[in-house]
């Protein structure tokens, strides 16, 4: 499933290189980020890994709310953590 | 994708793990028109994910290929939010939504972790333990990192045991189980052959990897990101330095689907009868939400709601026996791993037990049901819809969970819209492309 070549997205506005066929959050973890925060200020990162808790969701090319532990890493997705 | 995006199965199997894909596929051997949904990017469920595709003939990749020449439709990224009438479900993609109708329909949504709070649990990096392995087996890098691996269950030792493969560094392994349950547990299995191959296998993997019983988290510390783990092993309290904490307390039944298609559910497991069909006719049940009972079992009772749903009661039969069998071991484990009394003194007043909507233990402990902790509190009212603190609480407090409602996950305006009437979404794509 995984491979050698890497995909590049951009997280917050910096780029990432990951795995090929890697998730959305791992780039996320990668890249040293939270995924979200939480409503009294909390930095949040995957809990379950398998779209079951709503901890790792983002912002993906502009949609919101995306799982990110159920999402690919394509080339030059644009991925915003949530505030 | 819009709503007339219709498809429409003779048999649908709701779940692609072990269970959904033994059902879809000796369902679709028998000739039937068989579709198979699930919310994951590929089949495989959480115990096979990423391995269907294994050269090697795993049990895994034999089903996976079944699945393939039988000719099943399987349709993955789509995730079923709701069932509008009897007979047709609603499911929802990244870009869409469509409508799922079937004559019988089997239900095989597996189960998830149990996570219980304790100080410092909702820092990054402390994940589930099969939550970390399924991060690892979608691209994490995890070479040369410390993780503690605590929590109660085999999925335990399963999760350490693939993270030392993969050349992590494992300081202990908590379980919180006491040693005379986890022996009998051991010489109970002498009368599972299979289980014990697979008991020489783990105990091949582990070795050199430091394993307490009576043990458990007590705090995880960092500011941010994860720094170490306080554990109390066998009666002391410990410090370990650590990159990951992966922690799960075994595993809870996803019945909120079946709750919603008002399936009959005793003690947090959907009810069924010998050929595997709940209370609500032409729905069965198989795996996971059945009783917490292992592949094996699951591979066994989705093959039976597979061929009873095609309508082969009688081939179907010839299974029961070996599901006896492996009905034994989802009592073992049962019986093996009770949560004890001190996990419920973890928490302290100020630590968060809902995460969704940030609910204290505090402000929880001030009420006495779930609903008034709810409308009070807003806990489990989060997107994950109490999925997490639900059986948290259920624990904690000894709360009973609310009747489902629909959406049974978090759904977009478009979808729910979809329900009232046909619309065109702006984003039009084929099913399932993620």
């Amino acid at each position: 499933m995984l491979s050698q070549d890497t995909v590049t997205v951009t997280i917050n506005g910096a780029p990432v290189a990951v795995p090929s066929g890697a998730t959305v959050a791992v780039a996320i973890v990668l890249a040293g980020q939270a995924c979200r925060t939480s409503v009294s200020g909390e930095a949040r990162g995957p809990l379950c890994g398998m779209g079951i808790c709503f901890e790792c969701r983002v912002v993906v090319d502009g949609k919101l709310h995306c799982r990110s532990c159920q999402l690919l890493c394509e080339p030059g997705m644009q991925v915003s953590t949530e505030n | 994708m819009s709503r007339e995006a219709q498809h429409h199965f003779e048999v649908l199997v709701v779940g692609g793990g072990p269970a959904g894909m033994a059902a879809a596929a000796r369902a679709a051997e028998c000739g039937v028109r068989v579709g198979i949904v699930d919310d994951n990017l590929g089949l495989g469920g959480q115990i096979w994910r990423g391995e269907s595709g294994d050269r090697r003939k795993t049990e895994a990749s034999k089903w996976a290929e079944r699945v393939r020449t039988s000719g099943v439709n399987a349709l993955c990224g789509l995730r079923v939010v709701h069932q509008p009438e009897p007979g047709v479900l609603l499911a929802e993609g990244l870009n869409g939504c469509c409508e799922l109708t079937y004559e019988k329909l089997v239900l095989a949504t597996g189960a998830r972790e149990r996570f219980l709070p304790f100080p410092g649990w909702t820092l990054p990096n402390v994940m589930g333990a099969g939550g970390l392995q399924a991060m690892v087996k979608c691209g994490l890098p995890i070479k040369g990192k410390r993780v503690v691996v605590a929590g109660t269950g085999p999925l335990l030792l399963a999760v350490a045991a693939y993270l030392h493969k993969h050349g992590v560094q494992i300081p202990v392994i908590c379980e919180q189980a006491n040693w005379s349950d986890l022996a009998r547990f051991g010489l109970a299995l002498l009368a599972s052959p299979g289980k014990i191959v697979q008991g020489v296998v783990l105990k091949r993997d582990l070795a050199g990897v430091p394993f307490a019983a009576n043990s458990w988290p007590l705090a995880a510390h960092g500011h941010q990101n994860l720094q170490s783990v306080t554990i109390s092993r066998a009666g002391k309290s410990e410090n370990i330095p650590c990159d990951y904490l992966a922690c799960g307390f075994h595993l809870v039944s996803n019945i909120e689907l079946p709750l919603l298609l008002g399936c009959a559910v005793d003690d947090n497991c959907v009810q069924v009868d010998d050929l595997q069909m709940t209370t609500v006719s032409s729905v069965f049940c198989a795996g996971e939400p059945t009783s917490i009972g292992g592949v094996d079992l699951a591979l066994i009772e989705g093959q039976i709601a597979g061929l009873a749903a095609a309508g082969r009661t009688i081939e179907a039969e010839a299974w029961f026996v070996a599901r006896q069998r492996a009905r034994r071991f989802a009592r073992l484990l049962d019986r093996t791993f009770p949560l004890r009394s001190e996990l419920r003194s973890l928490p302290l007043s100020e630590t968060i037990v809902c995460r969704c909507e940030d609910v204290s233990y505090s402000r929880l402990r001030q009420y006495s049901s779930w609903r008034a902790a709810k409308l009070h509190t807003r806990c489990g009212m989060g997107p994950c819809q109490g999925r997490v603190c639900g059986p948290a609480t259920q624990f904690l407090f000894n709360w009973n969970p609310d009747s489902v409602r629909p959406p049974v996950f978090p759904a977009r305006v478009e979808t729910l819209a979809a329900i009232a009437g046909p619309v065109q979404l702006p984003h039009s794509e084929v099913i399932g492309g993620q």
